[in-house]
């Protein structure tokens, strides 16, 4: 029984500009885009003032917990970024289930968290500028002590960089187990119903019983529990390091 | 015999990476020993202290997921990639 753990496939190549590869990550995220966008207009669609439907009571609750989320962590003056933090939000928990349904979850890939990473630390820099100024910032490197100059810069650089590897580390390691979990259990399936004689044997031990309920209950924490609390804490993060660059 | 080396060292290498599970172990469990203490006191305040342990509790993860996923490429990705280097 050969377990392959591999990365995210590269499909296939686009002849253009000297081939650009298509992966699984790339595929999945833009069919979860998809998703989303047609959840958003099918949810916003018919608003009215009195007598709202249901669908649109679903729609304003989902909009004032996410103010609720950033007007408590971030102060009333960066209200504009609720939408920011919501699509981060989103497209998180959206790319983690997509392992529910059986493809490759893209934030399995360290590309997709990583680009996040580098956004949001494009922003607390571009912060730091603007409080501190040009010169201020380089400066800043220098307290309490002079000779602190490198691990300060260090963990300034380790943000965006444990942010990644955090939510990576926790989707991928969800993935492994199951993956682990399943060609464990089709081998046990094949031990034990090998033995029966003859046909009835080998068509049972073809398929895998075994298999059905033990990865149901993982699958709750990894998938559901693991991608909620990654897509929260990442969120959470952003949030706190943003409004901590403007002190 | 460069070939077995290079497995070994990376079998072994993997084993070693994953002894970083102790510190989130321990410090996860003393975290969730607070709460539980701070719930004791306040029972009314339980959403907020579960919320804020398991806020702590994923940052604490880090370095155990940092060896795992050590371990995981020294297993799966680090062995062709030596022995290509050969």
């Amino acid at each position: 029984m050969d377990v392959s753990i591999t990365g995210a496939k590269i499909l296939f190549n686009i002849p253009i500009f000297g081939g650009i590869p298509i992966s699984e990550t790339l595929v999945v995220t833009w069919a979860v885009m998809a998703v989303l966008t047609g959840l958003s207009i099918w949810l916003t669609r018919g608003l009215k003032v009195r007598n709202i439907s249901k669908r649109q009571a679903v729609a304003e609750k989902l909009v004032m917990t996410a103010e609720n989320f950033v007007r408590e962590n971030m102060g009333e003056k960066f209200m504009s970024y609720v939408p920011f933090i919501s699509a981060i939000f989103a497209l998180s928990i959206s790319c983690s289930m997509a392992s529910l349904v059986g493809v490759f979850s893209p934030t399995g890939d360290i590309s997709t968290t990583m680009a996040w990473a580098v956004v949001v630390f494009v922003i607390i820099t571009f912060y730091k500028f603007r409080t501190n100024g040009f010169i201020g910032y380089w400066k800043g490197f220098c307290d309490p002590v002079f000779v602190m100059a490198p691990f300060n810069m260090l963990g300034e650089v380790f943000t965006p960089v444990s942010m990644a590897f955090r939510h990576f580390g926790n989707i991928v390691s969800g993935g492994v187990i199951t993956t682990l979990l399943y060609s464990a259990l089709t081998v046990a399936n094949h031990a034990l119903f090998g033995w029966l004689p003859g046909f009835l044997g080998e068509i049972l031990a073809g398929v895998p019983f075994l298999t059905v309920g033990v990865p149901a209950v993982l699958s709750l924490y990894f998938d559901w529990f693991g991608s909620a609390m990654q897509a929260f804490i990442f969120c959470m993060l952003s949030m706190m390091y943003i409004s901590t660059a403007t002190e | 015999m460069e070939r077995a080396l290079v497995l070994m060292g990376c079998a072994i290498g993997a084993g070693l990476a994953l002894i970083a599970g102790i510190g989130p172990g321990i410090g996860e469990g003393y975290t969730a020993g607070k709460a539980v203490e701070a719930i004791a006191r306040q029972p009314e305040m339980k959403g907020e202290l579960t919320s804020s342990m398991l806020l702590g509790i994923a940052c604490a993860e880090t370095t155990g997921i940092y060896g795992f996923v050590t371990g995981l490429l020294l297993i799966f990705v680090a062995p062709n990639m030596f022995l290509n280097l050969l």
